[in-house]
C-alpha cells in the first residue's frame, strides 16, 4: 500500500467514528427505550430539539457542559411526553412517536429562529490522547477525538455491563420481554418504562447536541438529516446490543464519510448518489435483518410496542 | 380471629364482586400446615378468583385473611410472597428469552446491582436437587418443555421461601407421566411441612393426591371434606350440583370412504423448525378422528396446513381424492372444509363485528347471501337468527358485537356457522377448551350429531377423557410426528399417555424406570 492509500483509509476511518458518534448516542438511547418495550419513533425530532437546546444553552452560558445538560433535559422532556402517551394513556406507540417527531421538528425550528447563522461561542475540540493517538490507523481512528466521542466509549461499555450483568438491567429487560411476569414479581412496569424512555430521550438529545456543538458547530434547520431514522434502523441491526450498536454506528458513519472523501479523491460518481448511500444502506440492512429474523428466533424484546394492561 | 393453631391460612367471609358477577360469596377456606388441599370446582365456580385474592392480584370486597395466625392485608403479589404465599399460574409467568436462573432471581432485591450469575445458578441447582426437580439453571425458558417450565415456576417460589404453594390447574398442560412426577414432588414438599393448594376440576387427581378437598360451586363453598370420607361420585355431585348425562357416540365402525388423506406431510413452524414431520393420516366419512398430544407438538400446524393457512413443504393433502395441498383457504373452504380454530376470538371471528357479520364471514360471496353486487342483509339476519335459536346462543341480540359473547356462546355460534355450510370435513381444534361443563356438553353433542350425519371430523383436544368419549379412532402426536393411531378396542389412557410423551413402545418405558 502506498502512503496515500494508508492516509486515505485512516482519514475515512477517523471520519467514520466522528460521523458515527451521533448515531451511536441516539441508538443507545433507543436501545434502552425498546428494551423496556417502548418503541419511540420520535428520535429524529428529539435529536433536533437536543441540537437546538444544546446550542441555545451554550450560547447563553458559554459553557459546553450546560449545553449537553440542556440537550439531555430537552430530549428527556419530549420522551416523557411519549412515555405519558404510550405508558399511561396506552396510545398506539407508532402514532405517538411519529406525531411527536413532527411536533419536535417544528419546535426545533421555532426555537432556532434567532440563532440561525450565529457562531457557537465554544465547541468540542479534538483532544488527542497522548500515546494512544500515535498508534498507526487505530490511533487517529479512536483516540484523536473530542470528549463526547470518548464519553460514548464509556457509555457503550457501561450499558453493556448494565444490561447483561446487573439486577436493574435484568429487571428492565424483563419489562420489555414480559411485563406480566415482571409485574407478578413486584417490579413496577410503569416506573421502569418511564425511567428508561426518559433516559433514552436524553441520550437522543445529546446525540443532537453532538451535531450542533461538535460535528458542525452551528445550528441549521433539519441538520439531523434523517440520522434519527437511521439510528432506529441501527437498533434492529444491533439486535438491541450496545456493542453491536457501536460497530453499526461506525459502519454507517463510514459510509457517510466515504461519500465525502470519494469526491475529494476525484471519483466520478454523482455526489447525489453518494449522499444517498447511508439511506440505501439502511434499507438494505433492514431487509437483511428482517429476512434473517423470519427464519431464526429474533432478539427483539417480545413486548415491544405492546401496551401493558393488568388483567 | 383465627380458629385453629394448625391452620397456616385462614380466609373468612371472602366476598368478591365483578361487574354483573358475584365471583366469591362469603367463602371460608382454611389450609393446614403440611397438607395438600384441593380446591375443586367447575369453570366459573370462583376457584381462581379466591386464589388470586390470596396471592394479591385481587382485593376482596369483604372478608379477612389470616396467615400463621396473623391478620394481614395482601395488596400485591409482592406482599403475598413476603407472607410466604407463592402462586404458580396456569399461564406461566416466565420470561422466555431469559435463563432459568435469571427467571428465578427476577424481582428479588439482593444483590442490588452486580449479578453473580454463577452463584445464583449454584443456589438454584442445590434447591432443585433438594426437591428432586431436575433443572438446568443455564437453559433458556423457550428451550424447555411445559413440564420443565412448571418446575421453574415451583423452584422460583421455593427460592422465595414460600410455605404455601398455590398451583392453578397444574396438570392441564402435562402428560400423564409428567403429572405423576409433579405429584411426587408435591409429596416431597408436603414432607418438609409446606402446604399446597391445588386448583383443579379433575376428580381423579383429587382422589390421587389431596388430603382435604374444598368444593366450590357458583362462588360458594359446597363442602370441605377429608378425602378419606368421600367417593369421587359424591365429589362430582357436590361440584355440579346434579349428575350430568354423558353422551356417547353409537359405535358403528363402518368402513366408509376416506374424506381427508394426508400422506407424508412435512411443514415448518413459525420459528423455521420442522413442525410436521412426515405426517400421514386419514379421516373417513362419519367418523371422529381424535388427535391427542400435549399442545405445541404440531397440532396447530396440522390444522393450518389442512385449512390452507400454512404451506406444506412436501407430501400431499387430499380431499375425496382431490389434491388440496397448498391451495388457498378460499379454495379449500369451497371444497367443503370447515374449521373451528383454536383461537376462537382471533382466527375464528372478528370480535368487533356484529353476530350477523360474523355469521356471513364465510358465506357472503355466495348467491344466497347476495343481491347483485350487494350483501343481502335480510338473508344474513334470517340465518343469524336461525343459528342463534338452533344452538341456543345467549346474546343481547344478533346485532351485538361478537366479543360480548361468553366463551361457550361464541363457540356454539362459531360451530354453528361452520356446520351450516354442510361441510364434508370439519376440523375442530380444542373446541371445548375453557368452557364450562354445560357448554362443553352442548358442543360435544353437536360434534357427535355431525358425525352421525356422515361428516368427517378431525378433533384436536388436550382433554383425554373427551377424546376417549368422542373419538372413533385416536392418533397421537409428538414432536410433529404421528406416534400411532389406535382404535376404540386398542387404547388405554396409559398407552395414549406413553405415546404422548414420545415413548414408542412399552419396553422403552420399562427400560427408563
Amino acid at each position: 500500500m502506498t502512503q496515500t492509500t494508508v492516509g486515505f483509509i485512516t482519514a475515512v476511518l477517523a471520519a467514520a467514528v466522528q460521523a458515527g458518534t451521533p448515531l451511536l448516542y441516539a441508538a443507545l438511547g433507543e436501545i434502552l427505550t425498546e428494551r423496556v418495550g417502548i418503541l419511540n419513533l420520535s428520535v429524529e425530532g428529539i435529536m433536533l430539539v437536543g441540537a437546538v437546546s444544546g446550542f441555545l444553552a451554550t450560547v447563553a452560558t458559554g459553557n459546553l457542559a450546560a449545553g449537553i445538560l440542556g440537550a439531555a433535559i430537552a430530549g428527556g422532556i419530549i420522551a416523557a411526553i411519549h412515555a405519558f402517551l404510550s405508558v399511561t394513556l396506552k396510545v398506539n406507540q407508532v402514532v405517538s412517536g411519529l406525531s411527536l417527531s413532527l411536533f419536535a421538528t417544528g419546535v426545533s425550528g421555532y426555537l432556532g429562529k434567532p440563532i440561525i447563522g450565529v457562531a457557537a461561542p465554544v465547541s468540542f475540540k479534538p483532544y488527542p490522547i497522548p500515546g494512544l493517538s500515535k498508534i498507526p490507523i487505530l490511533g487517529p481512528m479512536f483516540f484523536k477525538h473530542n470528549l463526547l466521542v470518548y464519553g460514548s466509549y464509556f457509555l457503550v461499555a457501561f450499558l453493556w455491563y448494565f444490561l447483561y450483568k446487573t439486577r436493574p438491567g435484568l429487571h428492565m429487560r424483563s419489562v420489555g420481554e414480559s411485563p406480566r411476569t415482571a409485574d407478578s414479581l413486584g417490579i413496577s412496569v410503569t416506573a421502569v418504562q418511564y425511567t428508561y424512555t426518559i433516559i433514552g430521550g436524553a441520550l437522543s438529545g445529546i446525540a443532537g447536541a453532538y451535531l450542533s456543538l461538535a460535528y458542525a458547530p452551528s445550528w441549521i434547520e433539519q441538520m439531523t438529516a434523517g440520522r434519527g431514522w437511521i439510528a432506529i434502523a441501527l437498533v434492529i441491526f444491533a439486535v438491541w446490543n450496545p456493542l453491536r450498536a457501536m460497530v453499526g454506528a461506525y459502519l454507517f458513519g463510514g459510509i457517510e464519510a466515504l461519500g465525502f472523501r470519494i469526491q475529494v479523491v476525484g471519483a466520478t460518481i454523482s455526489p447525489i448518489v453518494l449522499k444517498m448511500m447511508p439511506y440505501v444502506f439502511t434499507i438494505a440492512v433492514l431487509i437483511i435483518t428482517t429476512a434473517r429474523s423470519a427464519t431464526y428466533k429474533t432478539e427483539a424484546p417480545q413486548a415491544l410496542g405492546v401496551p401493558y394492561e393488568r388483567e | 380471629m383465627p380458629q385453629e393453631e394448625n391452620n397456616i391460612i385462614e380466609m373468612h367471609g371472602i366476598t368478591k364482586r365483578f361487574p354483573g358477577v358475584l365471583a366469591n360469596e362469603n367463602i371460608d377456606f382454611c389450609v393446614n400446615c403440611g397438607e395438600i388441599h384441593a380446591l375443586l370446582g367447575e369453570n366459573g365456580a370462583g376457584k381462581s378468583t379466591l386464589m388470586n385474592i390470596l396471592s394479591g392480584l385481587y382485593k376482596p370486597d369483604e372478608g379477612e385473611i389470616f396467615v400463621k395466625g396473623k391478620r394481614i392485608q395482601i395488596g400485591s403479589p409482592r406482599h403475598a410472597i413476603e407472607a410466604g404465599i407463592g402462586m404458580v399460574h396456569q399461564h406461566f409467568r416466565l420470561v422466555e428469552n431469559f435463563s432459568v436462573a435469571e427467571n428465578i432471581t427476577l424481582g428479588m432485591s439482593t444483590p442490588r446491582f452486580g449479578l453473580d450469575m454463577t452463584a445464583i445458578e449454584d443456589e438454584v441447582s442445590d434447591l432443585s436437587k433438594k426437591y428432586g426437580l431436575q433443572l438446568d439453571p443455564q437453559a433458556q425458558i423457550w428451550q424447555l418443555s411445559v413440564g420443565e417450565q412448571q418446575r421453574v415456576e415451583i423452584v422460583k417460589m421455593l427460592y422465595r421461601g414460600a410455605d404455601v404453594l398455590i398451583l392453578d390447574e397444574p396438570t392441564a398442560v402435562l402428560t400423564p407421566q409428567e403429572a405423576r412426577e409433579l405429584f411426587d414432588t408435591l409429596d416431597r414438599m408436603k414432607a418438609t411441612g409446606r402446604s399446597i393448594i391445588f386448583i383443579t376440576h379433575k376428580l381423579d387427581e383429587v382422589m390421587h393426591v389431596a388430603d382435604r378437598v374444598t368444593v366450590l360451586r357458583g362462588g360458594r363453598v359446597a363442602a370441605t371434606v377429608n378425602k378419606e370420607d368421600v367417593t369421587s361420585r359424591e365429589l362430582a355431585s357436590l361440584m355440579v350440583g346434579k349428575e350430568h348425562s354423558t353422551v356417547l357416540p353409537d359405535k358403528d365402525t363402518l368402513q366408509s370412504e376416506p374424506v381427508l388423506t394426508l400422506s407424508d406431510v412435512t411443514a415448518y413452524g413459525d420459528r423455521g423448525t420442522i413442525a410436521l414431520d412426515g405426517v400421514s393420516l386419514q379421516v373417513r366419512a362419519g367418523e371422529i378422528l381424535g388427535i391427542a398430544g400435549v399442545a405445541g407438538n404440531g397440532q396447530r400446524e396440522l390444522t393450518e396446513t389442512i385449512t390452507g393457512l400454512r404451506r406444506i413443504h412436501s407430501g400431499t393433502i387430499s380431499l375425496h381424492g382431490q389434491d388440496i395441498s397448498n391451495k388457498t383457504p378460499l379454495e379449500i373452504i369451497d371444497s367443503g372444509v370447515s374449521y373451528v380454530p383454536e383461537d376462537r376470538y382471533g382466527t375464528g371471528m372478528a370480535p368487533n363485528l356484529s353476530i350477523v357479520d360474523n355469521i356471513i364471514l364465510k358465506s357472503y360471496r355466495t348467491r344466497v347471501m347476495s343481491k347483485g353486487p350487494f350483501i343481502d342483509y335480510d338473508a344474513a339476519k334470517r340465518q343469524a337468527k336461525e343459528l342463534v335459536e338452533r344452538f341456543q346462543v345467549k346474546t343481547a341480540g344478533i346485532h351485538s358485537e361478537a366479543r360480548l359473547l361468553s366463551g361457550g356462546n361464541a363457540q356454539k355460534l362459531l360451530l354453528g356457522r361452520e356446520i351450516s355450510s354442510d361441510p364434508k370435513l370439519l376440523v375442530a381444534a380444542y373446541p371445548t377448551r375453557g368452557l364450562d361443563i354445560g357448554a362443553a356438553e352442548a358442543i360435544r353433542s353437536i360434534l357427535i350429531n355431525q358425525r352421525n350425519q356422515g361428516v368427517a371430523i378431525l378433533l384436536i383436544s388436550e382433554d383425554l377423557d373427551e377424546l376417549i368419549r368422542l373419538s372413533d379412532r385416536i392418533a397421537i402426536m409428538f414432536a410433529g410426528k404421528i406416534m400411532g393411531t389406535l382404535n376404540r378396542d386398542e387404547w388405554s389412557i396409559e398407552h395414549i399417555g406413553l405415546l404422548m410423551a414420545g415413548v414408542l413402545d412399552v419396553q422403552d418405558e420399562e427400560a427408563l424406570t
